[in-house]
């Protein structure tokens, strides 16, 4: 019952009939969480009957015990002699890598298209509300499958593509030129990654001073001096080489340079361009949430195109795009799981494994649960934090 | 065109023709005004164009030009003589039969047919706005056990086909349907107890709403087809398939529940104030007063969770249960057609989409005549 009235009524004595708002209230909670602990209670206990008849014993203690299982993909160093732990913990790197790189280029392909969606030239925005229709009214695991099947159908890799040099597309995958990275590199990418925020300070006290005495102050000489002159005085100092190595042809197979298997790659493609034509349109309707007139009033005050979409028009559209665009991060993370349908080895599928080879449903299942949840949450606490940090602060 | 009103853009420098044109002129300007506009348009224009029809030459090579429509029995020598040049389309008349209906008995699939043709038919009559009355729900519980008599059978001379035998789009229709028509229920019952005033119901349903939206999908069919056995007491045996629907019908619930509680939310609070001050009770107000209101204005939102629902009945794939995908998915284990899955999986993506896109297309409208009205 809702009581609205500003000032409450005195506290009437407690009657214990159910005619009373507050007796009912108890009686109903007590009813609801009685019978919810009832059937926890009952599947709980024939889970236990059962297991104890299926000789499986519960808890985590399988995790130690030696996988024996290959994982053909793997950034860790991983044989089927490990444990089962370390091969969750390539499952949960594998999932990572997918979902992480996943909603980047999805962000940036997204946005592109939701760009593309309100351009003025008729070909390109209708072309980008096909793409956008197309992809969204497929089920993902279609697109999946389709994809994976024409990366089977490519060629061995004796006939590999060859788009640029050091490139090669074949049934063996993607296989990409790379930076062997030692530790001097790691160092200048450090003091590339210091500079940058270091930058990102000084920028902020530059503007700060402008409100002060309306001066405009260039950042270009700082920029210079920490994200360019910084890292390549440490590439120097610590002898760090950016050799870059190119993929060969040895008889049947590549060495060098980096590989994207073909499983890896189907869903990578698969989600970034199923994600994408959902960010498209929320990046479109953020873009058209702003009203005309900001855009009106900023050249009236003599602004300069670029400087009002960076600082008038973006910060608004953002505050549109945010939330449904933390939802999509959290789906394509999600989706990641339909890995297991063309035998990528995410965390999904070496649970899977696992529960075929021990017995051990509840714990695996459980450990997928976990996983998620967590991931979940660490996307939506950073989303929030992003978005109450640009959100309209008002009086 | 009209949702490019907003964009801010520079002026076109062309207005509306003034003089009396001949439609060419009128085209020429169309034209000018959205193809040719300035240098930067054109270029991208004459690239777009460029592409286009560089697709459009290969797809017209591959699926029409060269393409094999049909082949003698089971002899697929033609189809691979094209080695990948052109489709093999014949897979597509040689397989349909089984992607629609899977393994159902063959002489039978008139049944499930028939079957589609209801739900199809249901679905037409629910979205007309003169039908949103009382006696739709009356509807849908008649044309829903009609559908399960067709399926199972064994009355009027009809065999009895046990539900593992099912497959194919009449599954996949029956997953999303009934996981709708329960689950939605479900979502309003766990809306409104998530806006309750009793903490022990509203902290049960956060916990079950975040705790099937934090998780994948297919974490919870793997737990329906692995883990639910185990917490069956001994000799209680649940069909797969319905243990898929019972998973599917909790994860609508949390999606929908979501959606629901946002319609919830808009409505103003006088609403329930009046509702509480001619003593109507808690139900009452909810189902007389506030429902009707806070689901008018999500509808739209509603029909996109239907849309992301039929796409997501798909996933059962992957615990082997005999959706439209799974059975495209077998028909080319066939070695004769190994080769041939684009083809299947066009096939299927055609079926796919003609539902998610006539849902979307209603969406949009629904959406028009709100901004209207």
């Amino acid at each position: 019952m809702t009581t609205s009235t500003p000032k409450r009524p005195p506290a009437r004595p407690l009657r214990l009939s159910l005619g009373d708002p507050r007796v009912a209230g108890l009686f109903w909670q007590i009813l609801v969480v009685g019978i919810a602990i009832a059937i926890v209670a009952w599947l709980w206990s024939n889970a236990v009957h059962n297991l104890s008849v299926r000789r499986i014993s519960t808890g985590f203690a399988f995790l130690g015990r030696e996988a024996g299982m290959p994982i053909a993909d793997s950034w860790i160093d991983y044989t089927p002699k490990n444990t089962y732990l370390r091969a969750f913990v390539v499952g949960i790197v594998n999932t990572l890598r997918v979902a992480v790189i996943g909603i980047v280029l999805a962000t940036v392909l997204g946005t592109l298209i939701g760009i593309a969606r309100l351009s003025s030239n008729w070909l390109l925005s209708r072309l980008a509300a096909v793409y956008v229709e197309v992809l969204r009214d497929l089920p993902l695991l279609l697109q999946l499958l389709f994809w994976y099947v024409l990366m089977q159908g490519l060629p061995a890799a004796r006939q590999a593509w060859k788009p640029v040099e050091g490139v090669f597309l074949s049934n063996r995958g993607l296989i990409l030129p790379s930076v062997p990275l030692h530790e001097a590199n790691w160092w200048t990418i450090l003091a590339l990654v210091a500079g940058l925020i270091v930058l990102h300070f000084i920028r902020r006290r530059l503007v700060a001073q402008q409100m002060l005495d309306g001066r405009a102050r260039a950042a270009w000489p700082y920029a210079l001096g920490l994200v360019v002159a910084l890292p390549v005085l440490v590439s120097f100092l610590t002898g760090a080489s950016w050799s870059i190595m190119l993929p060969e042809l040895r008889g049947f197979n590549f060495v060098g340079g980096l590989t994207l298997s073909p499983e890896y790659f189907a869903l990578l493609i698969a989600l970034v361009t199923y994600t994408s034509a959902f960010i498209a349109e929320i990046v479109r309707s953020g873009i058209q949430a702003v009203p005309r007139g900001q855009w009106d009033a900023a050249k009236a005050l003599g602004l300069k195109r670029s400087f009002s979409l960076q600082h008038i028009v973006l910060p608004q559209a953002l505050r549109v795009i945010i939330p449904p665009m933390t939802s999509q991060y959290l789906n394509l993370t999600k989706n990641s799981s339909l890995a297991v349908a063309v035998g990528y080895q995410d965390i999904v599928s070496i649970a899977n494994t696992t529960l075929n080879q021990t017995g051990q449903a509840i714990e695996s299942i459980a450990l997928i649960m976990m996983v998620f949840l967590t991931i979940s949450l660490g996307i939506s606490l950073f989303m929030n934090w992003y978005n109450a940090r640009i959100a309209l602060v008002e009086r | 065109m009209s949702s490019v009103a907003h964009v801010p853009q520079d002026p076109l420098p062309i207005g509306p023709p003034r003089v009396q044109r001949s439609l060419s002129g009128h085209i020429l300007v169309w034209l000018r005004a959205n193809l040719f506009p300035s240098v930067p348009s054109t270029i991208v224009t004459l690239l777009l164009l460029l592409l286009l029809g560089k697709v459009f030459v290969s797809l017209w090579q591959w699926g029409i030009a060269n393409a094999v429509w049909s082949v003698p029995g089971s002899d697929t020598s033609a189809c691979r003589a094209l080695r990948g040049i052109g489709a093999c389309w014949a897979v597509v008349p040689e397989k349909y039969r089984f992607i629609l209906f899977g393994t159902y008995p063959y002489e039978e699939q008139w049944r499930p047919a028939l079957a589609v043709l209801i739900f199809i038919a249901l679905f037409v009559v629910s979205s007309r706005r003169s039908f949103w009355r009382k006696e739709l729900f009356l509807l849908w519980a008649v044309a829903l056990v009609v559908i399960g008599c067709l399926m199972w059978g064994g009355f009027f001379g009809m065999s009895f086909v046990t539900q593992d035998r099912w497959g194919g789009l009449p599954v996949t229709l029956i997953l999303a349907t009934f996981g709708l028509a329960f689950g939605f229920p479900l979502g309003i019952l766990v809306a409104l107890g998530r806006r309750s005033k009793l903490p022990a119901i509203r902290s049960l349903c956060v916990l079950y709403v975040e705790l099937i939206r934090g998780v994948p999908l297919i974490s919870l069919l793997f737990m329906a087809s692995v883990m639910f056995p185990l917490f069956m007491p001994d000799g209680v045996n649940i069909d797969k398939l319905l243990r898929a629907q019972i998973a599917f019908i909790l994860y609508a619930g949390a999606y929908l529940a979501e959606v629901v509680r946002g319609g919830l939310q808009a409505v103003p609070r006088g609403q329930y104030e009046a509702a509480d001050a001619i003593g109507l009770s808690y139900w009452q107000k909810n189902a007389l007063v506030v429902l009707p209101q806070a689901i008018r204005h999500v509808i739209p939102p509603l029909v996109n969770t239907f849309i992301a629902f039929f796409k997501d009945t798909s996933l059962v794939l992957i615990i082997g249960i005999f959706d439209l995908l799974t059975t495209a998915k077998t028909a080319i284990i066939d070695p004769a057609w190994q080769s041939f899955s684009v083809e299947v999986y066009i096939f299927v993506g055609v079926i796919y989409f003609v539902f998610c896109y006539a849902m979307s297309r209603y969406s949009r409208s629904l959406e028009a005549q709100r901004g209207h009205g």
